[in-house]
């Protein structure tokens, strides 16, 4: 028994060092916003201060920075999007040999390093006159967010009774709007979290981003250049409002979760 | 295919194929096949290519084996992303483990969020969290010096040190994730067994925990070794120029050096490096490679 309490506390102490190891991190880079020192840190503190906001605002490269994240995402969801319900569609209507290797095509770039993906396309459309820029980078991260969206999709699809489509062709139906008003509504809440996490992975990237962005900035790149020439907490300004919204984000997201368990137990 | 053509008609099927045909060829493979191939030609000016010299060759290869510096890059970037991978293993697996086996299901769900949170955050805004810690005027360095427990600050950021702890605090999730699923899986009645008929904690994790688990393991471990080893992101914040990664050379070929195919060639050999990588684990843990993409 004296062993059993002992392991709970040892299980204890382990998880506390693990969420703080996880946390404290971001707790640190969010309290130095607040401080007055022109290089972010905690240590020594040299007055409170709210000013780093008003750099962030007020920083020009960072707001272009942040359109361009924002064009590439929504180029990404565009492209990656349909084409990854294209594909697990396709997918699902594929027979033993095929299939497997189709798929192990289509979840390749989830295994490759970021960097080679962006190489490799950056080398290919060259002779097309496609260079370094927004249009290359939606390229580059849609070959890979697309296998994401693919699985996605493919996993919801294998909860689909099919026999709802030909039902709908049987009654005369085209499969246009076979389509439209059987499959596609039952795809649609793996559609939108596909829409989410391509915006996200998006968002984030920055391996793949380096190597096709050309003379484009995303935010990731922008934080990456400050970091190592001439950081000021403002970027710390900027880290903490993202880390707001992830957080209010994440619980809202689990708030609705649970609300709908709820109601379905109910 | 013809399923798909009677279910979807002319129009839609079309479309499907269309856009399953450009990703697969245009985005996946030919880049791919593209870059291979242009790491077995010269470097020539546009005027060249085409020309008497435009051969295959092996000289782009042969670099990385003359290049001592270079070569020694390329054997700390393997033997810095196993450790990762390692370090990254041993801190996960009794987390996954509670998370799956110790806890009610609310308390895990909870749990789960706290975890989720931090990974929701960008990987360069979490990397820069780091480079503020171990900024040699940082808070980790005052901390210890005002416990006394060394003398003068430490360059942290001068070495590989903070490049791996850096990648350990970035891949968690991956390695937490596929393990957890593994051992959730794992009926409590097998642990509950092995307890009863005496067997030790070590024991009952060594021959019945880890078995169930090795599959989820596998996956974390490729997963954690093929970002860690393919990071651009993590030495470029918090390693120095004497600490280089090598895909930081991959990138100095193709934006400094302007020679497109021996930058290639690297990335070529990156590429393979990952690939023996997965297909070891995957031969050891005896898994494939629908397991993997989950």
């Amino acid at each position: 028994m004296i062993d059993d309490r002992f392991a709970r506390l040892l299980t204890r102490a382990y998880l506390g060092l693990f969420f703080a190891y996880l946390f404290l991190p971001l707790a640190v880079m969010g309290a130095a916003t607040f401080n007055e020192s022109r290089f972010p840190t905690v240590t020594p503190w040299t007055g409170t201060t709210l000013k780093w906001f008003a750099a962030l605002w007020a920083d020009g490269q960072m707001w272009n920075a942040l359109g361009t994240s924002f064009a590439v995402a929504l180029g990404v969801i565009c492209l990656a999007v349909p084409i990854g319900v294209a594909a697990a569609l396709f997918l699902s209507d594929l027979h033993s040999r095929a299939r497997s290797l189709v798929y192990g095509i289509m979840v390749s770039p989830l295994l490759t390093p970021g960097v080679i993906i962006g190489i490799s396309t950056l080398i290919f459309w060259r002779p097309y006159g496609v260079t370094g820029g927004i249009l290359l980078t939606v390229l580059a991260q849609a070959s890979f967010i697309a296998a994401y969206v693919m699985l996605l999709v493919l996993a919801r699809l294998q909860r689909f009774d099919r026999t709802l489509e030909e039902a709908a062709l049987d009654l005369g139906a085209t499969p246009m709007q076979a389509f439209r008003r059987v499959t596609l509504p039952f795809l649609m809440p793996a559609i939108l979290a596909a829409c989410l996490i391509a915006f996200l992975q998006s968002f984030e990237n920055y391996n793949t981003t380096v190597f096709v962005r050309g003379f484009d900035t995303t935010l990731t790149v922008y934080i990456a250049s400050k970091v190592r020439t001439g950081v000021t907490p403002a970027l710390n300004a900027l880290g903490l409002i993202l880390i707001a919204l992830t957080i209010i984000g994440a619980v809202t997201h689990e708030l609705l979760r649970r609300r709908a368990a709820g109601r379905k137990a109910a | 295919m013809t399923a798909l053509y009677r279910r979807y008609g002319p129009g839609l099927t079309g479309l499907i194929l269309a856009l399953t045909g450009f990703w697969i060829i245009f985005l996946v493979t030919l880049p791919q096949l593209d870059m291979v191939d242009y790491s077995f030609r010269p470097n020539l000016s546009m005027s060249e290519r085409g020309g008497p010299n435009d051969v295959y060759t092996l000289q782009n290869y042969a670099t990385l084996a003359d290049n001592a510096i270079h070569r020694a890059i390329f054997l700390k970037t393997i033997w810095a992303s196993a450790l990762v991978t390692l370090t990254t293993l041993i801190v996960c697996y009794p987390i996954a483990y509670h998370l799956a086996q110790g806890t009610t299901r609310r308390q895990a769900a909870l749990l789960m969020l706290l975890l989720l949170i931090p990974f929701w955050i960008n990987e360069i805004l979490r990397t820069f969290a780091w480079w503020i810690l171990l900024a040699y005027a940082g808070p980790l360095n005052n901390m210890l010096v005002a416990l006394g427990l060394i003398e003068r600050p430490i360059r942290f950021l001068s070495g590989d040190g903070g490049v791996i702890v850096g990648m350990v605090y970035a891949y968690i999730l991956f390695m937490v994730m596929p393990i957890y699923n593994a051992i959730e899986s794992l009926d409590r009645n097998q642990i509950e067994a092995a307890r009863d008929l005496g067997a030790s904690p070590w024991r009952i994790h060594w021959r019945v925990v880890i078995p169930h688990a090795k599959p989820g393991i596998a996956v974390g471990c490729i997963m954690t070794f093929m970002l860690a080893a393919g990071s651009y992101a993590v030495p470029a914040l918090l390693g120095s120029p004497g600490s280089r990664w090598f895909t930081q050379i991959i990138y100095s070929w193709f934006f400094e050096g302007g020679n497109w195919n021996q930058g290639s060639a690297y990335a070529f050999i990156l590429l393979l490096l990952c690939i023996g990588f997965i297909f070891g684990v995957m031969r050891l843990a005896r898994i494939g490679l629908a397991d993997i993409a989950k």
